[in-house]
């Protein structure tokens, strides 16, 4: 066809696909976003003794529902991290950030989060961070709004 | 999305997942203690795409902004396709001859809606059917409306509600749905392979 081969015939528009999740939490999760809501941070022990932190439902070994929620601090140290230069749409932080797992202060698991700094030559792991609370809460992860590098 | 629905309800003895015990707060961090137990969030997931639809759909959507529905011809077969992908997926060819189908058409499958989802979805329950145009040799997808949903079936004779001339655009949300229109039934068996 004449100018088919002319991409100034070409449509195009933007299209998302949405899928709305609402899911239900169950006892633990729903227990664990609640603290958030309240500016505390639970986990839950393991039958190994281990605090779990986020909170699982189910033992990691025996597959048994485990129950024993325990609150941890609002402290604890990068174990791992990676530093986001380029944030895309959506990302909870929009300036160049760290995504990292901080294990919190009594907890033996490490949780993923953002790191804010302001450039990664500031972040390390072992370094200590501290939660910033977002002001509003409304039981979400994002009740966090970043970890802040504590001056040591 | 709109807002919440109801869930139904586990069955007795499906849910075995026990309380845990938690550590009371200190009411002094939040200074509240009107926190009501969170039991469910909102995880949205959504892929965001810069679409170009190619060069025979962009032929279609540009027929839609005209309130034309144009398919495209099988050189050998002589099939329409509607929308066309630009070739006939039977005998592997261009469709090349542009043809202009319904707007009367045809449902030939359909269901029964109750949990409608998107922004622009009718009211529950509604029917989705699949419809053949008038000329055409596969159906469209579209929704049903005018008519109580029980009276819906195979063979009904429809045609397209199309939103005002002004808003008209490259799209085929331009029609907005479909409506019966005062026709005797096509046969079942006319309407096979076309679906």
């Amino acid at each position: 066809m004449a100018g088919a081969n002319n991409s100034q015939d070409l449509l195009r528009a933007p299209l998302t696909i949405e899928f709305g999740f609402s899911r239900t939490t169950g006892p633990v999760i729903g227990a664990f976003l609640t603290g958030l809501v309240e500016q505390r941070v639970l986990g839950i022990k393991d039958s190994t003794g281990r605090i779990v932190c986020p909170p699982v439902e189910y033992d990691s070994v025996t597959g048994e529902p485990i129950t024993e929620m325990v609150e941890v601090g609002t402290e604890g140290i990068i174990t791992s991290w990676s530093w986001v230069n380029t944030p895309r749409e959506g990302q909870p932080v929009q300036d160049p950030h760290a995504l990292a797992l901080i294990r919190l202060d009594g907890a033996d698991t490490a949780m993923m989060h953002v790191v804010a700094a302001d450039s990664d030559e500031e972040v390390a792991t072992g370094a200590r961070v501290r939660i910033r609370w977002s002001a509003e809460r409304t039981g979400q992860i994002t009740d966090i709004e970043c970890f802040e590098l504590v001056e040591e | 999305m709109s807002e919440d629905r109801p869930i139904s309800a586990f069955p007795d003895g499906l849910w075995t997942q026990p309380q845990p015990s938690v550590p009371s707060g200190d009411d002094t961090v939040s200074g509240d203690d009107t926190v009501s137990e969170v039991q469910r969030i909102r995880t949205p997931a959504s892929f965001v795409y810069d679409y170009t639809p190619g060069r025979a759909p962009s032929r279609f959507l540009r027929g839609l902004a005209e309130k034309k529905i144009l398919g495209e011809k099988c050189p050998v077969s002589g099939d329409v396709y509607v929308p066309s992908r630009g070739m006939s997926p039977v005998e592997g060819l261009p469709t090349t001859e542009a043809v202009e189908v319904g707007p009367k058409a045809t449902i030939t499958s359909f269901c029964v809606v109750h949990i409608g989802f998107g922004e622009n979805a009718p009211p529950t329950p509604f029917v989705s059917a699949l419809i053949l145009p008038d000329g055409a040799a596969v159906s469209l997808y579209g929704t049903i409306l005018g008519i109580p949903h029980g009276d819906v079936r195979i063979g009904l004779r429809v045609e397209p509600v199309w939103l005002p001339h002004d808003q008209l655009t490259t799209s085929f949300e331009n029609i907005t749905h479909w409506e019966p229109i005062d026709e005797p039934d096509v046969a079942a068996e006319r309407l096979k392979g076309h679906m």
